[in-house]
């Protein structure tokens, strides 16, 4: 569509502005007026290094560690939610009582606070009274979560993916949806295979949406908080200790106010940096489709 | 389309749908069921149905302010939330579809990169900043921190409802004497409700299901069923039934919301962009 330019927009967008400039401006400043300050018994101190903290980071494993293994966790889920969420959205029903049943159903784990899901898996994967944990036991697999890293990571991509695939998978039938009945009539007559008919139909009508929900799902495992500190409370050792776990282990836990700011930049920016490749690559092909 | 697909699925049943339904219900069946069993059989023998109903640990979070307090709590802050998030996002999004205006593609990246800010780097800061206005601890503080993530996302969402409907409606209302707020109000929301109830069931979802956040800005007065929740796993050595009862209890006003908005949920997902 056209757009008009109109300088006086800016008073439309106002309130959003101040709204966040309140919500995100003013403790992003608080941040990073802490990366470059030295915290000690509630008093600030000027570094003599401004960027101090920064090279402590850098130089110590423990930030890339954290980054490994979130990089790891957000790389697997995401290469099973995306496949698989197609996968179950070209096998919905496409209209009826039955199309709202699954709806329904399919939504259902993503309005589950998050702490609730880690309760639930929590409790699923228990060897005593879990039926995951209890059937796997009886079937003489040894499983245990919160003894073994191996166990722990399975569980953690598992709850993912049973918490989240559904919505890769409603994004896409939602893409699904919108293709005219004519392009399948035409495939038909051209006897187009069933894989030429997702290949070179379904697939580009989807790409929009699936970038949307990778952009999503990104951006969501990598922020990845309470779900694993409930089931697994970043352990065992260190196996499952992601970014946002070990953000707030330092910051609230240990108060140490100067490497955790510095920690939180750097955090964001690796997010930002992933996200906006994402969001160029989105725009892109909404112009292409002359969105 | 659908002769194809449905003459080939429809004598068969759709494993792969029923599978993945079952794959979903199944740990929730198993909350429900841990729900309706006393400590003792949850402890001491393995079932896959209670053995001796009871629903004792609905009674105990039902009757207990400590604990019902926690979904009010939740519930007015999701809706102050909601309600802040759509208000301010709606002015902006039509000025995003609809102008061209000095840095308005900066501004909508800006905007969208606090969705992508992680709330673990937001929660010291929050603390500081509500405690310094007097506001820790109260509905509003939760409503506001919420904003951070569903702003933007309700903003995305509504510029994409907004941006199908055709500009000449504007014009043709502004031909006809309407001035902007009551040709906003009276033509383009009705226009664009569905996408107004997409937004506000994402900013609700999100505003629902975060911890984070709305457990480091509250202790008493505005403690959400969560952070409850949490709490009483560590003090009081594990309560099981009325853990898993209060766990099914957050998942009742999510399913009562997709509910009612089912027949928009799939189009709402792709954010309009469909």
């Amino acid at each position: 569509m056209e757009k008009t330019v109109n300088q006086k927009a800016w008073f439309l967008v106002l309130p959003v502005l101040i709204l966040v400039a309140f919500s995100a401006v003013i403790p992003l400043m608080t941040v990073v007026n802490y990366s470059i300050q030295d915290a000690f018994a509630g008093e600030f101190y000027p570094l003599d290094d401004k960027l101090m903290w920064f090279r402590e980071l850098l130089e110590d494993d423990r930030m890339w560690n954290a980054l490994r293994r979130q990089a790891i966790f957000s790389a697997t889920i995401l290469a099973i939610e995306i496949p698989l969420g197609v996968f179950v959205a070209l096998h919905m029903p496409k209209r009826g009582v039955w199309a709202s049943v699954c709806l329904v159903l399919m939504s259902l784990p993503l309005l589950i606070p998050w702490n609730v899901v880690g309760t639930i898996w929590q409790i699923f994967g228990r060897v005593d009274i879990g039926l995951l944990g209890y059937t796997l036991d009886a079937v003489g697999i040894d499983y245990n979560y919160t003894q073994d890293a191996l166990d722990a990571w399975v569980t953690l991509i598992v709850m993912d993916v049973w918490h989240w695939t559904s919505l890769v998978a409603l994004l896409a039938y939602a893409g699904l949806q919108s293709i005219p009945d004519a392009y399948y009539q035409a495939a038909k007559i051209d006897q187009a295979s069933r894989w030429a008919v997702f290949r070179y139909i379904e697939l580009p009508k989807m790409m929009g949406v699936l970038m949307i929900a990778i952009l999503l799902r990104f951006m969501d495992s990598f922020m990845i908080y309470t779900e694993p500190f409930v089931v697994t409370g970043g352990g065992p050792g260190n196996a499952t200790t992601f970014l946002s776990i070990d953000l707030v282990k330092m910051a609230l836990g240990q108060f140490d106010l100067g490497p955790a700011a510095a920690f939180s930049i750097m955090y964001f920016l690796v997010i930002l940096l992933i996200s906006w490749v994402f969001y160029t690559v989105m725009v892109n092909l909404d112009k292409r489709e002359g969105k | 389309m659908a002769d194809m697909t449905a003459s080939r699925s429809l004598p068969r049943i759709n494993w792969v749908m029923l599978l993945y339904l079952l794959f979903l219900m199944l740990p929730i069946y198993w909350l429900i069921n841990m729900s309706l069993k006393t400590n003792d059989e949850i402890l001491g023998t393995f079932s896959l149905w209670p053995q001796n109903l009871t629903f004792q640990n609905y009674v105990t979070i039902l009757t207990d302010s400590s604990w019902y307090m926690g979904y009010v709590n939740s519930i007015i802050y999701v809706t102050m939330n909601t309600l802040l998030s759509v208000a301010v996002a709606l002015p902006a999004a039509y000025a995003f579809s609809r102008y061209n205006f000095l840095g308005d593609k900066h501004l909508f990246f800006w905007l969208l990169t606090n969705r992508m800010a992680p709330p673990a780097v937001f929660a010291l800061p929050f603390f500081q900043l509500y405690s310094s206005v007097g506001l820790f601890d109260t509905h509003i503080a939760v409503a506001l921190a919420h904003t951070l993530f569903n702003v933007p996302l309700a903003v995305w969402i509504l510029e994409g409802f907004m941006r199908g409907v055709p500009k000449e409606i504007d014009e043709t209302a502004y031909i006809d004497g309407y001035s902007f707020p009551r040709f906003f109000v009276k033509i383009f929301m009705p226009l664009i409700a569905s996408g107004v109830g997409v937004a506000a069931f994402f900013c609700f979802m999100f505003s629902w299901v975060e911890l984070l956040l709305s457990r480091t800005l509250t202790s008493v007065d505005a403690k959400p069923i969560a952070a409850t929740m949490t709490r009483t796993v560590s003090a009081s050595g594990l309560d099981w039934g009325v853990l898993a009862a209060a766990g099914v209890l957050t998942i009742v006003p999510g399913a009562l919301v997709i509910y009612f908005v089912r027949n928009y949920i799939a189009k709402g997902f792709a954010l309009g962009r469909v």
